[in-house]
């Protein structure tokens, strides 16, 4: 693990972009001095409480609410019938028309279709009034047969709607051609469970409404805070600029947290009805019903391969476990799954249809490497089922399939969200060739085959995985520099922890020629500038980091040509090192600060009469391409015969990130994202009963690995394949830690179990294995 | 997760916190002490207590000591003092070793050994502890004291004998002789969760033989307790790997493994096996 270095004094200035400076964010985190939104508070606020289903599908006859009404402390509590007139919450990007009606009302009408869904709200002067009132609601539910399976035959979502709300195809090559002619054909039917993140700070929103200045403010907002702004003024039919969302610090997002639910709604609607300030919480058990779920899919599986393992198709079936309805994303994990596939291999011919479906379950949607998790599992497993079959080494058969380097820029004959998929750069074998060196794999497998010889059950896997990150289309910064000196850069990014303040200052610093500790970066709020992409995707660092390099370098050239004047020398043969402007050619000589240039074209001195007054640029980037993190993932686990428990001795992830702007925080991204891959690989599934009951409603229940379970994770950082898209050639790392590790973690399952295919589904149980034990 | 209304006592004596629990015994009184299971089933509203006694200022339910072969541990001993050696002798290291599986260390610090025995959780290291060695619990109530053996105490999942006008004031284990041999294993999913199973036995050893055996296993029954079956095969015979596996053997064999849809009956006979074995193989590490 890197620890943080401090800031490098290298020819003559201070380098800190690729450098693990320590992050600029910490200072209140770690001195209990953050402000989540459980700590933000207004006067008069009122405490919201939801009423949720404990039916998983039925009509719901009535709703009763007299008592709750009636409780002292309670200002209001509504139905559905109470707030009739708001539609429900629509999708954040276009989607199919097909879907429009599977999206979720704030509060449930006519039907109940999960075990949490909101069916009415109680506003209290507190919170424990608040639920001690919500007891007192009391509903009449005519109970549904319940769909639990979404790899069933699909049900009926409403009169005249069946619970297939969208089939997705991509095809190219000649599949069947291709199965037909194969040496070697491979079929596994495979499952992902239900997983989700787990934020150690819950969801939560404030909604107040400022009458004074007729604005709505969402206190809490995460993720998308513009995109859910623009979304929120459409909902309420408001200008845009009279609703402000404000990010507080942020305990976790991981793709769900962010997104808009129907209690951002509520206490939106509330906040203006009521009068007064409307602060919701959300209990961990809430997180675990209300929440985003994610990842479960249900895939039929093949592949085609020639004699020497060329892979010549893929053919997929596979059908995602939606819930309950559809959310903000509408079919996006569907779409991201079926694309990705391929992953980082050449597959000349390729089929899969992936099928949407509702179930009486949770909704789901995006968490960390969504659909890429999934996708990896099933390729790889078929992979290292077709190695067995070849008798080939796994890694060989890898090495054999990837698209080579010389192949680059790649098109992938597939469409992601309706544009070609066109691989930016990498060099997928050699990033393998240098993963295998540098965690001294030849070495580990002679030594593991020592101990199984000696009867221990070890075994190893490996994993190679495509991302993509830094998409689109456009982000903004501004960049100024003030009276002082200090640098303020104001972005539409958002920061879920991720330490986004720190990258932005580093890539500011860098261009711009100040100390990265004199910059604040402001996030995550709507009032401060336009626009914003927000933070997910492994975007915000090549998009957001790319428009504050852009900007950046625009206040360098104004302070450049201003302090030319002042020096009177050539603008080429300045340069500014920490803050000051200085003469290439007459070190130690005349030098100007950027607080003086700042100064002097204030409004109102003479160097601003002649244009826009200011030490300060507004930077824009576009970019119409994706760019695609790659890396490969490595595991060593060891079972244990006598309980059928894994435990993970080693885990090493090698990544290209084309650009790193500082390692440390890429081995923290990595490392997280390790342990909610092993999460989702060994603990983590979301188990109902068959009533649609949630058996795992609490942390008791639904298992997120502990420090006890996760080894300390390796991590090797490349930079060699930069990205083309962008001008620092960053590609982004968000995601890169999670999405190999069920594929590399089953497979070293079953290294250790003696090899075949024998895990076909995730979470890998320690039941199931202590079978394979017995065989 | 905020729990319902209830009225709060902090009594400073047995005697009033008992006078309290005849009081209000019929409207749901319960007793609180390190509250690590009681709170979080309150947030959840599945504890709802009219009335909660705090016995917290009770100083003298902090003892913990040796008294006629007795080992005392008071309502108030945290499993953190055991862990960190607050019992003496032989039976002082084996709960010492036991209480580092006891969920995790700020729960110890908080959660009392008396506490665990009421809340009787099936997988509770207490419990078996309990059951195995033959401790037996000191109930005061308004109508009296007394005492009840622990085999008699625990009577399903959650399910004991203690009346709701009871307040348990101690528990007593006999202590361990110098010779004894002992060994404790418990299988959970991760670090600190509740065992799936765990096994717990003592022994000493008389001209190589082993005598006075005690197997205990908890998690895969409803509540610990000792398996005679395994004892039996153990008593009188030299130790070795061959007879620790047939006890492991009889173990298994003698649970009627709870069901609980994850965890299919087999899979808990073969924990019971694993830990049978392994506790047994401690005892000799």
């Amino acid at each position: 693990m890197t620890l943080y270095e401090t800031p490098v004094f290298e020819k003559g200035r201070t380098r800190v972009l690729g450098h693990s400076v320590p992050r600029l964010e910490d200072r209140p985190l770690v001195t209990g001095q953050g402000r989540y939104i459980g700590d933000m508070n207004f006067p008069h606020q009122l405490h919201m409480r939801v009423v949720r289903s404990d039916v998983a599908h039925g009509v719901l006859h009535a709703v009763h609410v007299e008592a709750a009404r009636a409780h002292p402390g309670v200002v209001a509590v509504w139905r559905h019938a109470d707030i009739g007139d708001l539609p429900p919450i629509n999708f954040r990007d276009a989607a199919a028309d097909a879907l429009k009606p599977y999206r979720q009302p704030l509060l449930a009408g006519d039907r109940v279709r999960y075990v949490g869904e909101p069916v009415a709200v109680v506003f209290a002067r507190s919170a424990a009034i608040a639920e001690d009132a919500a007891e007192l609601v009391t509903v009449e539910v005519e109970a549904l047969p319940v769909l639990l399976d979404a790899a069933a035959p699909p049900g009926s979502f409403a009169p005249g709607l069946g619970t297939e709300a969208l089939v997705l195809r991509q095809e190219y090559g000649d599949v069947d051609a291709a199965f037909r002619d194969a040496a070697c054909v491979v079929e596994l039917s495979l499952d992902i469970g239900r997983h989700t993140g787990m934020p150690l700070e819950c969801r939560g929103a404030i909604g107040r409404y400022d009458a004074a200045y007729d604005v709505i403010e969402l206190w809490g907002a995460a993720k998308v805070p513009h995109r859910n702004r623009d979304a929120l003024a459409a909902f309420l039919d408001r200008p845009v600029h009279s609703i402000h969302l404000h990010e507080c610090h942020v305990g976790g997002g991981f793709g769900i947290r962010g997104e808009l639910y129907p209690e951002d709604f509520l206490v939106l609607v509330a906040s203006q009805r009521l009068g007064r300030p409307v602060k919701w919480i959300e209990d961990r058990r809430e997180h675990m019903m209300a929440a985003n779920h994610s990842r479960q899919q249900h895939h039929e599986a093949r592949m085609a391969l020639d004699a020497d393992g060329h892979i010549l198709a893929m053919d997929d079936v596979f059908a995602l476990d939606q819930g309950a309805y559809v959310r903000t994303h509408g079919a996006r994990v569907l779409d991201l799954t079926l694309s990705t596939l391929p992953g980082p291999y050449v597959v000349p011919a390729f089929r899969a249809v992936g099928r949407f479906r509702l179930t009486n379950k949770t909704p789901a949607a995006t968490y960390r490497s969504p659909g890429r998790y999934e996708s990896t599992f099933v390729r790889e497993r078929l992979l290292d089922a077709a190695a067995g079959r070849l008798g080939i080494d796994p890694i060989t058969l890898r090495h054999r399939n990837l698209i080579p380097a010389a192949a680059m820029p790649y098109a992938q004959k597939l469409e992601a969200n309706g544009h070609p998929i066109v691989i930016d750069s990498g060099d997928y074998a050699g990033l393998l060739d240098q993963a295998l060196a540098a965690f001294g794999w030849s070495q580990v497998e002679q030594e593991l085959q020592a101990r199984r010889a000696a009867g221990e059950q070890v075994g190893a896997g490996v994993s190679v995985f495509l991302e993509k990150g830094g998409q689109g289309p456009s982000d903004s910064a501004l960049v100024s520099v003030d009276g002082q000196g200090f640098v303020e850069i104001i972005t539409g990014g958002a920061s879920v922890g991720q330490g986004f303040e720190t990258a932005m200052a580093q890539i500011c610093a860098e261009t711009l020629g100040v100390d990265y500790r004199r910059i604040r970066v402001v996030h995550g709020q709507t009032n401060r500038i336009r626009f914003g992409i927000g933070a997910h995707a492994s975007r915000a660092t090549v998009m957001t980091g790319a428009a504050v390099h852009v900007a950046a370098a625009e206040v360098r050239r104004k302070a450049l040509e201003q302090a030319a004047l002042l020096l009177q020398s050539d603008v080429a043969a300045l340069d500014i090192v920490d803050g000051v402007v200085i003469r290439r050619d007459a070190p130690g000589g005349a030098s100007v600060t950027l607080a003086a240039l700042s100064r002097a074209c204030a409004p109102g001195q003479e160097a601003a009469a002649s244009g826009t007054p200011g030490l300060y640029s507004e930077g824009w980037f576009h970019n119409a391409h994706l760019t695609f993190p790659y890396g490969v993932h490595l595991a060593v686990v060891r079972v244990d015969p006598g309980t059928g428990q894994v435990a993970v001795e080693r885990y090493c992830v090698a990544t290209d990130v084309g650009r790193a702007v500082n390692p440390m925080m890429i081995e923290g991204q990595v490392a997280g994202g390790v342990a909610q891959g092993l999460g989702g690989a060994l603990f983590e599934a979301f188990r109902y009963d068959s009533e649609g009951q949630p058996l795992s409603a609490t942390l008791a229940e639904y298992l997120v690995p502990t420090l006890a379970e996760i080894p300390a994770i390796e991590v090797l950082i490349t930079q060699d394949a930069p990205s083309p898209s962008n001008p620092l050639g960053i590609k982004g790392v968000g995601e890169s830690g999670c999405t190999g590790v069920g594929a590399a973690i089953a497979a070293a399952v079953d290294a250790a179990l003696g090899g075949g295919v024998r895990v076909r589904a995730l979470p890998v149980m320690p039941q199931e294995v202590s079978e394979a034990v017995l065989f | 997760m905020k729990p319902a209304p209830f009225t709060y006592h902090a009594p400073a004596t047995v005697d009033e916190a008992v006078d309290l629990l005849g009081r209000f015994a019929a409207n749901g009184a319960r007793i609180i002490a390190g509250g690590q299971s009681l709170v979080a089933m309150m947030a959840f509203r599945l504890a709802r207590p009219g009335h909660l006694i705090d016995i917290n200022g009770i100083a003298p339910l902090q003892t913990i000591a040796v008294e006629a072969g007795m080992l005392r541990i008071g309502a108030l001993v945290r499993h953190a003092a055991i862990e960190d050696g607050a019992a003496p002798g032989p039976l002082g290291r084996l709960l010492a070793a036991m209480a580092g599986h006891v969920a995790h260390r700020p729960i110890r610090t908080r959660g009392t050994f008396c506490g665990s025995l009421v809340n009787a959780d099936p997988s509770s290291e207490w419990c078996l502890a309990m059951a195995t060695l033959d401790g037996h619990l000191v109930l005061r109530s308004p109508r009296g004291e007394r005492s009840v053996p622990a085999a008699a105490f625990f009577q399903g999942v959650m399910t004991t004998a203690l009346d709701e006008d009871e307040l348990v004031v101690e528990a007593r284990l006999p202590v361990l002789t110098d010779d004894a041999c002992f060994g404790f294993n418990e299988v959970s999913r991760r670090a600190g969760d509740f065992a799936m199973a765990a096994g717990l036995v003592t022994y000493r050893l008389a001209s190589g033989l082993l005598c006075d055996v005690r197997v205990g296993v908890g998690g895969a029954e409803p509540h610990p307790r000792r398996i005679s079956e395994a004892e039996r095969v153990l008593e009188g015979e030299a130790p070795g790997a061959d007879l620790f596996r047939r006890a492991a053997e009889a173990a298994a064999a003698a649970v009627d493994p709870m069901e609980d849809g994850q965890n299919p009956p087999d899979y808990r006979r073969r924990l019971v096996h694993t830990v049978t074995l392994r506790a047994l193989e401690a005892s000799r590490a």
